[in-house]
């Protein structure tokens, strides 16, 4: 049967701060091995140091750094509406929130090449 | 204009095509009534006031929750396409009729009931319209039961037991009575595994709700309301 | 899915990573100049306890988050019981928390 058009802003909201938290879910455990690499494998964690300065890998951390401001500033806005008893423009609120996270991304790409 | 009906029940159903002449003025239900009345009289569908007062008329109209006695069919044409379904997250009955039966029985357990505090022999209390709490609770108090922000829910289609965006903006308005004497129970009744807390604030029951109300912000509300009482229990 | 508890442990955790993301951003963005090394990781955090207290906090907190966060995904996609569910929260809030550990103790030898 029918999905429900789903095209206005609050659903778009709602979507980017689900997939953003089960991307970041899913990385998070890459990235803690990672990091214990330096307790067992000094040296392969070097090798992959190494290997991260590929233009494509700083990409992906751009990425990975706006999912993260993403879900960050999408929080802060959830918890704002819930929390706070203004009657705010939630669409401005979602719109900024998206465009606080590409700054801090673009902030993180630029200081990263 | 070619017009594709849903037909069938809980079980299984498809979409049937009809042509439907355009008239100048139409509505949905225009449509469907000229279905019923001219092409196939087995059409199953609901109606009662046809002026946008009652919400019996609710259904999907290209993919949206919408009255069809209100939506005009120039607003909605796709083309020269239209399709109707019947309301989304709730059982079949037949073709466009649908089961309203878990809507009201959530309606029900959302302790959206007046629990009274004063008898008959007590003076009347004075409310002033303009106390923070009655704004609140007008707010929502308009709400018809059409279901069509039940409807447009995806957390509704995701969980069975959640409450529904209609049945906890109920209570909210009951919670901001001052006249309400058990505002606890109201909070135990949204707190629990179906209650508001589920609410992804996706917005769309806001967007859908013909009579312009926002669940949305009557479940923030109760969020906040449930927050403030988890807080003070543990003190 | 999410009753009253649930929802504080989610909005709770989420306050407490606020500061400490925006901390973890910042030393990151600041981290990168010049390309990264595990000598140059190690040689600040080696011993710290202060970054065992930063990060620790932030794989405590991010253990309660994501494992709650993927149980909301997981029930309205999967549609599992109420015990299912609390099995899966407390396997994956456990799975962060020890890969967490073992990163934090990993970068600060503690």
């Amino acid at each position: 049967m029918n999905k429900p058009h789903r095209a206005h802003h609050l659903w778009y909201a709602y979507m980017l701060h689900r997939l953003s938290g089960l991307l970041l879910a899913l990385f998070l455990p890459v990235h803690f091995y990672v990091l214990s690499l330096a307790l067992t494998q000094p040296e392969r964690l070097d090798l992959m140091l190494q290997w991260f300065e590929l233009p494509l890998v700083k990409f992906a951390e751009f990425g990975l750094v706006f999912l993260l401001a993403v879900h960050f500033f999408g929080g802060l806005r959830l918890m704002a509406l819930e929390w706070l008893p203004w009657s705010a423009n939630q669409k401005t609120l979602a719109a900024g929130a998206v465009a606080a996270a590409f700054l801090v991304s673009t902030t993180f790409f630029l200081r990263a090449i | 204009m070619d017009v594709s009906v849903w037909r069938g029940d809980e079980h299984a159903g498809e979409f049937e095509h009809f042509k439907v002449p355009m008239q100048e003025s139409q509505t949905i239900l225009d449509v469907v009534s000229w279905i019923q009345q001219n092409q196939d009289p087995t059409l199953t569908y609901r109606y009662a006031c046809r002026v946008g007062m009652c919400g019996s008329c609710a259904m999907m109209v290209n993919g949206v929750p919408r009255w069809t006695c209100r939506t005009h069919v120039k607003k909605v044409l796709d083309g020269d396409k239209l399709e109707v379904a019947p309301l989304r997250n709730l059982p079949v009955i037949k073709d466009l009729a649908t089961d309203m039966d878990p809507f009201f029985d959530k309606w029900v357990q959302a302790e959206g009931l007046h629990h009274p505090s004063k008898t008959r022999h007590d003076a009347i209390e004075p409310i002033l319209h303009d106390s923070p709490g009655r704004e609140a609770a007008s707010a929502g108090i308009e709400c018809i039961n059409c279901s069509a922000c039940y409807a447009a829910c995806d957390t509704v289609a995701g969980n069975p037991h959640y409450l529904g965006p209609a049945a906890l903006q109920r209570a909210w308005t009951v919670y901001n009575d001052s006249k309400d004497a058990d505002k606890q129970s109201v909070l135990d009744a949204v707190s629990g595994a179906g209650g508001c807390h589920n609410c992804h604030t996706q917005g769309s029951c806001a967007v859908y709700c013909p009579n312009d109300l926002s669940p949305m912000n009557a479940i923030a509300g109760l969020k906040r309301a449930s927050a403030a009482s988890f807080f003070k229990r543990r003190k | 899915m999410l009753g009253l508890r649930l929802y504080m442990l989610q909005r709770l955790s989420a306050l407490i990573m606020a500061p400490l993301t925006l901390g973890h951003l910042a030393v990151m963005i600041y981290a990168i100049q010049g390309g990264l090394t595990a000598a140059e990781i190690l040689g600040r955090t080696h011993g710290s306890v202060l970054w065992f207290l930063f990060y620790g906090s932030f794989v405590l907190a991010v253990s309660v988050h994501a494992a709650i966060g993927l149980r909301v995904i997981t029930s309205e996609i999967l549609k599992l019981g109420e015990s299912s569910l609390d099995l899966l929260t407390w396997a994956l809030a456990l799975f962060f928390l020890f890969m967490g550990a073992r990163a934090v103790m990993a970068v600060t030898l503690l």
